[in-house]
């Protein structure tokens, strides 16, 4: 059975968000991009679906901007091709899924392995919908992932607790933070990628089904103040919750 | 054709309160959207639910009752979800952000459902004419976003302990509908729910969350955070340097790769406050910052600041809140 590997490309955690001119969208300038934190595990658990099941493992990243190097990166871990879907504006989740629901069909029966949300926009939602659209069952913020015969068991943290959940295969798994340990590419495997594929493909961007309005910061904090140094300030500090901004 | 359909979530047969919100929001933006506000319920035995429904003010209720149901799957929640939508001839979903929520709200409104417009985790929502405007965080809470719906339907996620859930109330009549699958046809769904470790409270749920960082110094270093937050009745939280050492479990990193958070009382020690982290917690009500460093980012959002050892500060403030109870 193949894995599909499914990457978005988003500006760094450390990153300070500026808006931009149009105050619809940021302001990309100085803005260092990466692999969306979450897909680095889904990577991860599809390397070692390859390595359990055999047949072939994609990457695919939808996106206005060039990702090679983030793309190689993923064929040196341990891809065996990656797919560019090159598109002429942004996109959401839904017209995300489609595109990539067109692409992986043809490679089905395939697992597909995504993070459980991209860290820009939030919305956790692609993967849920791509398994909607290649008619899979999904299972989304997986936690921890055990793959048997022609099925896997997942858990997943929900509020207060933890859901166990049996999925048969092929599925759609979006992956939390932790799910397992990503390895790192050596440099043997790094000159390997540079021979492996890499295609990029222009696909023209369904209509978008939301409008922005408006993108903004949010209001400042009101200025704190430093209390004082040490143990002696704990006296106030304490007054201060309690007569003041009376949490306690 | 106008109307808003609600896809409540219960555990036990009792509506969740994130639910409630979510439809109240729901009545009130009835005479914007038009038509009616029709709550779904899904389950297994869930007629005290679905009682509870009909006398909120909804004025319609759908349950759909079957074995299959009781435990939450993607699939068979969406599959009865989206055809209770199309029954209903609604153009706007609400459905509570939580975490099955959030699943469900994006699994209806794809491509193969109900192709809708989709805002996760509303913080608000305004009306603009006749249209639904939706205001909701992006980049973990660091910009806020307006968006409204091109697509003939508008799916939101509504995010938990924001609208205010006071309900008209009123008698809806129960209608039960049948799930549009086979009974066992399922191909992922949840076998088993166990609660959390007890006694200690989920970083994203609690009202005061103690949180450490590096200046904890090491794993063991956490025993005064543990100790404060015990005294507190307060969860532990985590910044993402101690979570990626090992030092604390995922399940408590704040920030953007981690939980966000709005506590009424956050309490950051030994964290210098890094962008992402600041993210996860700027919108807690009150923030005190502990820290060696003066100059550490955590001081410019911090209410209150106490620049020192939280090995030293910690103990002295537990013993000081323990003092007042």
């Amino acid at each position: 059975m193949n894995a599909i590997c499914c990457i978005a490309r988003v500006p760094d955690t450390a990153t300070r968000i500026k808006i931009g001119p149009n105050g619809k969208s940021i302001d990309p300038e100085g803005v260092q991009y990466v692999i969306n934190p979450f897909d680095e595990f889904a990577l991860e658990a599809a390397i070692q679906h390859k390595e359990a099941k055999g047949g072939e493992l994609v990457v695919m990243y939808v996106g206005q901007d060039d990702f090679a190097k983030d793309l190689r990166q993923c064929l040196a871990k341990g891809a065996d091709k990656a797919i560019h879907l090159k598109i002429d504006g942004p996109l959401g989740p839904q017209g995300i899924s489609s595109l990539l629901a067109e692409k992986i069909r043809p490679l089905m029966p395939a697992s597909v392995f995504c993070g459980k949300q991209a860290v820009d926009g939030d919305v956790g939602g692609m993967g849920v919908m791509l398994a909607g659209l290649l008619d899979v069952p999904a299972v989304s913020k997986v936690s921890s992932l055990e793959l048997k015969d022609d099925t896997a068991v997942a858990t997943r943290e929900i509020e207060g607790g933890v859901e166990t959940i049996d999925a048969s295969l092929p599925c759609v798994f979006t992956f939390e933070k932790g799910a397992n340990e990503p390895r790192r590419a050596g440099l043997k495997e790094i000159m390997a990628a540079k021979k492996k594929p890499l295609e990029v493909e222009e696909v023209s961007a369904p209509a978008p089904k939301l409008s922005v309005e408006s993108l903004e910061l949010p209001p400042p904090r009101p200025e704190g103040r430093i209390v004082g140094e040490g143990t002696e300030a704990v006296a106030e500090l304490v007054l201060l919750l309690r007569e003041e901004s009376k949490v306690i | 054709m106008p109307g808003i359909c609600v896809i409540t979530e219960q555990r036990g047969g009792e509506v969740k309160r994130a639910s409630l919100e979510a439809l109240a929001e729901a009545l009130r933006k009835k005479s914007t959207v038009g038509g009616d506000v029709t709550a779904v319920v899904l389950g297994h035995e869930i007629g005290e639910a679905a009682a509870a429904l009909a006398a909120s003010g909804a004025d319609q209720v759908v349950a759909f009752d079957r074995a299959d149901l009781a435990l939450y799957s993607s699939e068979g929640h969406c599959a009865c979800a989206a055809q209770a939508v199309r029954d209903a001839g609604a153009s706007v979903v609400f459905v509570a952000a939580t975490i099955q929520g959030r699943d469900l709200a994006a699994a209806i409104s794809g491509g193969a459902a109900l192709d809708a417009g989709y805002a996760a985790d509303c913080t608000a929502i305004d009306t603009d004419g006749g249209d639904l405007v939706a205001t909701r965080p992006v980049f973990a809470g660091k910009a806020i976003i307006k968006v409204r719906c091109t697509a003939e339907t508008f799916v939101l996620s509504l995010r938990p302990n924001i609208f205010d859930a006071t309900l008209p109330g009123g008698s809806a009549s129960v209608t039960t509908a049948t799930p549009p699958f086979d009974e066992g046809s399922l191909r992922a769904r949840v076998t088993g729910i166990a609660a959390s470790t007890k006694g200690r409270k989920d970083v994203a749920e609690a009202d005061i969350v103690v949180s450490g960082g590096r200046g904890a110094g090491s794993p063991e270093g956490f025993a005064p955070i543990e100790a404060l937050a015990e005294a507190l009745d307060a969860a532990v939280g985590a910044s993402r340097a101690v979570v990626d050492l090992g030092w604390r479990p995922h399940a408590e990193q704040v920030g953007q790769t981690g939980k966000v958070v709005s506590p009424k009382l956050y309490v950051a020690a030994g964290i210098s406050g890094a962008i992402q982290h600041l993210a996860g917690m700027r919108t807690s009500k009150v923030i005190v910052a502990i820290n060696k460093d003066p100059a550490a980012p955590i001081f410019k959002v911090a209410d209150y600041g106490i620049v020192g050892d939280l090995h030293e500060v910690l103990p002295a403030l537990k013993d000081a809140l323990l003092a007042l109870a």
